[in-house]
C-alpha cells in the first residue's frame, strides 16, 4: 500500500479482555496524519484517546483494521523493527515526562540515538544542539530531580526530536506544568511544526486544541465523534 | 552500544547503593569463602603435614594408645607405659632395623628466674640413633652444636627459648638453665622447624633425662625404623601381632599403638576433605542464595523500571537493547560481588595466616594467592549473575511498550 500519508489508521478498533467481558476501548477509527499537519486528539477522560495514542504512536496494534505507518502496516512488521521505524518516525512527549532518572539531561536526550547506534560524538554533538534548542544547555548535567517540571518537558522535546523524526506525538504535554510553563512548551510546539514537523497533540483540553491545532479529531465513547479542521480562522466540520 | 548499556547497568547498581550491597552478600560470601579455603588451604596442609614430619616413610611410632587422645607430651598420661620389655621385643621382629626408646616430658624450666614450662626430649646415646632422630625429626642447628654421645649436663633448646619474652632475657648460647634443680648448659640452638612442639622443646641425652627425673624402667613412645618403606604395614601389623600376644590382649582392645606414616598422612587427608567439603559446600549454597538475590532484585528493578521500558521501547529499543541492559546489570551484579568476595577471601586468608603466624610465633601459615583462581571465582559469579538476570531480563525485554508505559 503506498500512500504520501504518515500514518493512517483504517477501521481500527482496539478490544481489550477485561476477565470474561471484552471491553471495546476504540471502535472503527479512521484518523490520517499527513506531513506538516498539526492534529490533536481530543476527548474526555475514558473516551478511548489514550488507546487511540498508542494506536496512532504504533505503541499498540489494532484487534481490528490497519495501520500504517509511513506505509508500511504494522501488524506485518517485527516488534523489534517496528521499535526502530517508530523511533525514527515518531518522537514522544509524554504528559508525566518518563525521563529515565538516572540519567542526566543531556544522556536522556541521546537515548534514542544510542538505539539506533549512532556513533557517540555524533550524538553528544546532537544533544548538546537540542539542549540548547529547548534553552538548557547549562543543565546538560541534571538529573531529573534537579529540573523543574517545565524543564523536564524541554529535555523531553529535546529527547522527541534527537532522531530528527517527522512526527511528534505530545500526550497531554502540558497536564503536569503551569500555564506559564504550558505555555512554553506549545510554544515550542508550534515552532516545530512551522519548521516542518507534523505535530499530534492529545488532550482533553477543548481550548489548547483549538488554539495550536488546525484539525481536531474528537474522541467519545471509543469512537470518532466528529473531526474539526481550522479554515481561516474558523473551525469547521468535515466528517462525522 | 555495549559500553553504554555497561555504563547504564553501573549508573543503576550504583543509584541502587546499599541494595546493590545487600543483594550481593551472598556471591560475596562464596565466593570469599571457596577464594579464602584455596588460599589458606595448601598452607595449611603444609603446615599439619609438618606436625606429622618426624613420621618419615620407613617410621613406625608405638606409643601407650591412651596418649592418643591426651594432649599432652606423648605417654605422659598412659595408664601403662612403654618399658625396655617392650622395647626388646619390638626389636625381635623381623623387618626391624632400629627401635630407639624416647622420653618427651613437660618440665619445669628456669632462667633469669623465670620458670616455665617446656618440653624435655631425650637424645639417644649412640650416635646412629642420634643421627637418625636428628634426621627423622629434620632438627638442624642454628647455632652451637648437637648433642653427641657421651654429653652431659648439656642441652640442645629449640628456636622459641631464644625469644625475649620467653625468660624475660634471651637465653643464649652458655646461658644455664634450670631443671629440676640442676643446671644445664645449653650447646645449641636449633633452626626452627615446622614442628611447633619441637620449637619449645629442649633437648638433653637420655641418662641426664631419667636421671634427674628418676625414671628407670618407662619409656614414652619408640620410634621403629623399619628395613624398607615398602615394609612398614607389614611389620607394624607384626609389632601389634607380638604385643598383642605379650600382652594377652584381643585385637581391638590393645593399651597401644602403632602409628604409621599412611595412616597418618590419611587422617589428615581426610579432615581436610571433610573442611574443604563442607566451606564449598557453604560456598555452594552461598553462591545459590546469591543468585536469588541478584534474581531477586533484578525483578524488583524489573517492576520498578517498567515505564523506563516502555520509553527506551517507544524511542527505538529493540528487545534485544533491553535484555542486554537487563543482563549487563545483573551480570555486573555477580561480577562485583566476585571482586569484592575475592577480595575479602585473600584479606581474610591474610589475616588468618598472619594471626596463626604470630600467635605461633613462626611463618607456620602460608598464604598462596592463585591468581588463575581468583579469575575463575569472578568469572564465575559474573555467570551466576547473568545466569539469575536471564529470566527477569527476558520478562523486561518482552514488555509491551503500551503496557509498560501504563504502569
Amino acid at each position: 500500500m503506498k500512500e504520501k500519508s504518515l500514518i493512517i489508521l483504517k477501521d481500527v478498533a482496539r478490544y481489550y479482555q477485561l476477565g470474561d467481558e471484552i471491553v471495546k476501548a476504540v471502535d472503527g477509527l479512521n484518523i490520517k496524519v499527513n506531513s506538516g499537519d498539526f492534529i490533536a486528539i481530543m476527548g474526555p477522560s475514558g473516551s478511548g484517546k489514550s488507546t487511540t495514542m498508542n494506536l496512532v504512536g504504533s505503541l499498540d496494534l489494532a484487534t481490528k483494521g490497519a495501520i500504517y505507518l509511513r506505509g508500511i502496516n504494522i501488524e506485518e512488521l517485527h516488534e523489534s523493527d517496528l521499535a526502530q521505524i517508530r523511533g525514527r518516525v515518531i518522537g514522544f512527549i509524554f504528559q508525566s515526562f518518563n525521563l529515565i532518572p538516572n540519567l542526566t539531561a543531556k544522556e536522556n536526550v541521546m537515548l534514542p540515538m544510542l538505539f539506533h547506534e549512532i556513533e557517540s560524538d555524533v550524538r553528544e554533538a546532537r544533544a548538546d544542539e537540542l539542549l540548547k534548542l529547548v534553552g538548557l544547555e547549562d543543565r546538560a548535567e541534571h538529573h531529573p530531580n534537579q529540573l523543574s517540571g517545565g524543564e523536564q518537558q524541554r529535555v523531553a522535546i529535546a529527547r522527541a526530536l534527537a532522531n530528527n523524526p517527522e512526527v511528534i506525538l505530545a500526550d497531554e504535554p502540558t497536564g503536569n506544568l503551569d500555564t506559564k510553563a504550558g505555555e512554553i512548551i506549545m510554544q515550542y510546539l508550534e515552532k516545530l511544526n512551522k519548521e516542518g514537523k507534523t505535530i499530534i497533540l492529545v488532550t482533553h483540553d477543548s481550548n489548547l486544541a483549538q488554539k495550536h491545532a488546525r484539525i481536531i479529531y474528537h474522541i467519545r465513547d471509543g469512537r470518532l465523534e466528529k473531526v474539526t479542521k481550522k479554515i481561516k480562522g474558523k473551525w469547521f466540520v468535515v466528517h462525522n | 552500544m555495549l559500553k553504554d548499556y555497561f555504563l547504564m547497568a553501573l549508573d543503576n547498581i550504583k543509584h541502587r547503593g546499599l541494595r546493590s550491597w545487600l543483594t550481593m552478600i551472598g556471591i560475596f560470601i562464596g565466593i570469599a569463602g571457596v577464594v579464602s579455603l584455596i588460599s589458606l588451604g595448601q598452607g595449611l596442609e603444609e603446615a599439619v603435614i609438618g606436625q606429622f614430619k618426624s613420621l618419615s616413610a620407613d617410621t613406625l611410632i608405638v606409643q601407650s594408645s591412651s596418649s592418643a587422645s591426651y594432649l599432652g607430651p606423648p605417654g605422659t598420661g598412659a595408664v601403662r607405659k612403654l618399658n625396655e620389655h617392650d622395647l626388646e621385643l619390638i626389636k625381635s621382629v623381623p623387618g626391624v632395623k632400629m627401635a630407639i626408646p624416647r622420653l618427651i616430658r613437660s618440665v619445669k624450666i628456669e632462667y633469669n628466674n623465670v620458670a616455665g614450662f617446656k618440653y624435655l626430649a631425650s637424645i639417644p646415646d649412640n650416635q646412629e640413633q642420634i643421627n637418625y632422630i636428628y634426621n627423622i625429626a629434620d632438627l638442624k642447628i642454628y647455632e652451637g652444636r648437637l648433642i653427641k654421645p657421651g654429653d652431659k649436663k648439656k642441652i640442645l633448646i629449640g628456636a622459641d627459648f631464644i625469644k625475649k619474652e620467653q625468660f624475660g632475657k634471651e637465653v643464649k648460647l652458655g646461658s644455664n638453665l634450670k631443671i629440676q634443680g640442676q643446671s644445664f648448659e645449653v650447646i645449641g640452638i636449633l633452626d626452627k622447624t615446622s614442628s611447633l612442639e619441637i620449637n619449645n622443646a629442649a633437648l638433653m641425652p637420655e641418662s641426664d633425662l631419667k636421671e634427674i627425673l628418676n625414671i628407670t624402667d618407662e619409656i614414652d613412645l619408640i620410634a621403629v625404623k623399619v628395613v624398607s618403606k615398602e615394609r612398614v604395614e607389614e611389620t607394624a601389623e607384626l609389632i601389634k601381632r607380638k604385643m598383642r600376644r605379650d600382652r594377652n590382649q584381643k585385637e581391638g582392645e590393645e593399651d597401644f599403638s602403632v602409628q604409621t606414616p599412611i595412616r597418618a598422612f590419611e587422617a589428615i587427608t581426610t579432615v581436610f576433605n571433610i573442611v574443604n567439603l563442607v566451606v564449598i559446600g557453604i560456598a555452594i549454597v552461598s553462591l545459590f542464595v546469591g543468585g536469588v538475590g541478584i534474581a531477586n532484585t533484578m525483578y524488583t528493578s524489573v517492576l520498578e523500571r517498567y515505564k523506563e521500558i516502555g520509553v527506551m521501547k517507544a524511542v527505538g529499543a529493540r528487545n534485544s537493547d533491553i535484555l542486554q541492559i537487563f543482563l549487563i546489570e545483573s551480570g555486573l551484579l555477580g561480577l562485583a560481588g566476585g571482586i569484592v568476595g575475592a577480595i575479602l577471601g585473600i584479606s581474610f586468608a591474610l589475616f588468618v595466616s598472619f594471626a596463626a603466624n604470630s600467635y605461633f610465633g613462626q611463618e607456620l601459615l602460608a598464604v598462596q594467592i592463585s591468581y588463575p583462581l581468583i579469575l575463575l571465582s569472578i568469572s564465575f559469579s559474573f555467570l551466576i549473575g547473568i545466569l539469575s538476570g536471564l529470566s527477569p531480563a527476558y520478562q523486561a525485554s518482552q514488555l509491551k511498550p503500551v503496557q509498560a508505559l501504563r504502569a
